[in-house]
């Protein structure tokens, strides 16, 4: 059995767990309308996920995301107006508009940003944690990678290097069972990612991603693993991925009834229940502290949307060299 | 002044940036003891131990994103990818991650990388392992890509490079026992400045890397001729110096264009297009602008074979006497 968070802590991981239901649902409707363009990828249903890894981090570790980042940027600590200024391109967001809701970045949060070619970012991860050894620093960095990037044969060469070089770094398999439409079961070569770490002389381990207080635990221990035993540490989490993989994805390979099954898995349900049922909150206190993130979600994203305040190109420029526009 | 080769000059620009700054770190297969595939390093790992040289598994991919996101929290590495050819592996971290995390994050996050890596034919190596690949990085807004020919440029140019704050792509040519004069102490060639390596009045050769050494080849065979030639080595692809392109044909009101890649699609194109989208330079040509390049083919084993695949001396002065019609 996990721990239990006290009544504190516990709602402070439900309260982000809800404010990151209540940020995706709203992406999603500002898309639906058009209000956002481009694309994105909403982690509804992953929330134990993000709520349980970096807040049982240290603040200084760092964590390096994927394309689908909104809910660990903002467990990270992100400001949810400069995420939001950012989907809508403007110049107050995290990467002035000039990365968009892939390429969140939050520097101050220890929160490294993002690769969207998925599995890449495990070698930057990897990068870093070696220049956090070469520097003596007490803290790790969090690579997150999914079922579908497990693949990759970078996250493979990765792997072999942290482990050959000891390195701090904790590879976090992110398993929502869909690599965009492709079932793991029929493209991953193990039923557990967390097997592949053997290969590597990498402890791993997998555990339920939609409890956060078993995902909260599988992070301090392996934390603590890569402090103490000076390893890496590979960690897959179980979850499911309630939205489909991008803006425009129909579902179609997959079907209704495993989408409910896995409604009865909802992270937010078991965990505020488990609340309720350990007195820490009444069902009309969780009524509105979905209302309450909710309003104040809508409250930003009102101040947002028409806003003009966008880099020009030329000021987009400045940005591709340190010594601005060069040829 | 001391004599040096190109590749003790390389050597010595990386020592002595090493030493200046602990950041700086040498990273690639077999960099250690072995002292690196063409033995550029050797005496590195003696001299400053494995913190700042780390010898890493065959793993071009991988090892490149590490010295990214090693930069990304304060490293200054710089990595050995034993052929250019295998640049193909290290597209993704060079390409889509080390060319935009500047860009990507708004100035928050930059890479300060040298990509070192060896390039072109002369090795009886084979199609795998002598391509020109250049034009792969020239076209990445967000690298600086770089291609000396002599050991004094590459010490200049490799100590510039290090200590610029963006990715840049640091290409060797294999001529690496090539010897010449290299200035004594501290000196460095700013990025993104040609140098004109033989003065001359009737035609401009434009080149750079190792057909420097041919363009001078054909220059010398040409007095015979009596046309007077210069010889621009661009030493810098990206930033490119087009004030120097440009000033050149303007004087000589003829050029040729050489390099060792295939002429289809390849970087001679961009040199041309930057002397005749000037006006200026456009009025004072006199003939047509030539170009000799790598033949259109992979790199044939056969010795006889690989040796006609790169511009010849007598190809360049072919196309420079064509640029005189009434000489002939």
């Amino acid at each position: 059995m996990a721990i239990a968070f006290d009544r504190e802590q516990g709602l402070s991981i439900l309260s982000l767990m809800v404010r990151s239901r209540v940020f995706e649902e709203k992406i999603e409707a500002l898309f639906s309308s058009h209000e956002m363009h481009g694309t994105t990828h909403l982690a509804i249903g992953q929330e134990a996920v993000h709520a349980g890894v970096s807040p049982a981090l240290d603040p200084a570790d760092w964590i390096l995301t994927t394309h689908r980042c909104h809910g660990h940027t903002l467990a990270k600590g992100a400001s949810v107006e400069a995420m939001l200024a950012e989907f809508f391109g403007l110049s107050n967001g995290l990467a002035k508009g000039l990365g968009g809701s892939m390429h969140l970045v939050d520097l101050e949060h220890h929160n490294a940003g993002s690769s969207a070619v998925v599995g890449s970012g495990v070698a930057l991860a990897t990068g870093m944690a070696l220049q956090l050894k070469r520097m003596d620093s007490p803290n790790l960095v969090v690579a997150f990678f999914g079922d579908g990037a497990s693949n990759r044969g970078v996250i493979h060469e990765s792997m072999n290097m942290a482990s050959i070089w000891n390195l701090p770094v904790l590879f976090l398999c992110e398993h929502n069972l869909y690599g965009m439409s492709s079932c793991a079961d029929e493209m991953v070569s193990v039923k557990s990612l967390a097997e592949r770490g053997s290969a590597y002389n990498i402890v791993g381990e997998s555990v339920d991603g939609n409890d956060v207080e078993v995902v909260f635990d599988a992070v301090r221990k392996a934390a603590g693993h890569i402090r103490c035993k000076k390893r890496p540490y590979l960690l897959e989490v179980r979850t499911y991925r309630f939205s489909g993989h991008s803006k425009n994805d129909k579902r179609v390979y997959r079907s209704r009834e495993e989408e409910h099954l896995w409604s009865l898995r909802d992270p937010l349900k078991i965990f505020s229940q488990r609340m309720i049922e350990r007195g820490h909150l009444t069902s009309e206190d969780y009524v509105k502290l979905q209302q309450d993130e909710r309003t104040g979600i809508d409250r930003i994203a009102e101040k947002l949307i028409g806003r003009k305040n966008e880099l020009s190109i030329d000021e987009a420029a400045s940005y591709v060299y340190v010594g601005g526009d060069v040829r | 002044m001391n004599t040096m080769s190109y590749r003790e000059a390389i050597r010595e620009a990386m020592m002595e940036e090493m030493a200046r700054d602990e950041q700086v770190v040498v990273m690639g297969e077999d960099v250690g003891c072995y002292g690196g595939c063409f033995k550029v390093t050797p005496g590195l790992i003696e001299r400053f131990g494995d913190r700042q040289v780390i010898e890493t598994p065959v793993s071009e991919e991988g090892l490149v994103g590490v010295a990214v996101g090693a930069a990304m929290m304060g490293m200054r590495p710089i990595v050995e990818i034993m052929y250019g050819d295998f640049s193909t592996l290290a597209a993704d971290p060079m390409i889509n991650h080390a060319a935009k995390m500047r860009f990507m994050t708004a100035g928050q996050i930059s890479i300060p990388l040298v990509y070192r890596t060896p390039m072109g034919s002369g090795t009886g190596a084979a199609a795998q392992h002598t391509q020109s690949l250049e034009h792969l990085f020239t076209n990445i807004p967000g690298l600086k890509v770089v291609y000396p020919a002599t050991p004094a440029d590459a010490k200049g140019l490799l100590k510039s490079a290090v200590r610029d704050d963006d990715p840049v792509v640091f290409l060797e040519h294999k001529l690496y026992g090539t010897e010449g004069i290299v200035p004594k102490g501290e000196y460095t060639i700013p990025l993104g400045k040609a140098d004109i390596k033989r003065q001359g009045n009737d035609v401009s050769i434009i080149t750079y890397g190792k057909t420097v050494f041919t363009a001078l080849e054909a220059a010398a065979i040409l007095e015979d001729d009596e046309v007077d030639v210069e010889v621009v080595d661009l030493r810098s692809l990206r930033p490119l110096d087009t004030h120097a392109i440009r000033a050149s044909v303007r004087k000589t009101g003829r050029v040729v264009v050489v390099h060792e890649a295939p002429g289809f699609g390849g970087f001679s194109g961009e040199i041309i297009a930057q002397i005749v989208e000037d006006g200026k330079t456009f009025g004072a040509l006199k003939a047509p602008v030539g170009r000799v390049c790598g033949r259109e083919m992979p790199t044939p084993f056969n010795k006889n074979l690989e040796q006609q695949l790169p511009p010849s001396p007598h190809a360049i002065v072919d196309a420079v006497l064509g640029l005189f019609p009434s000489a002939v």
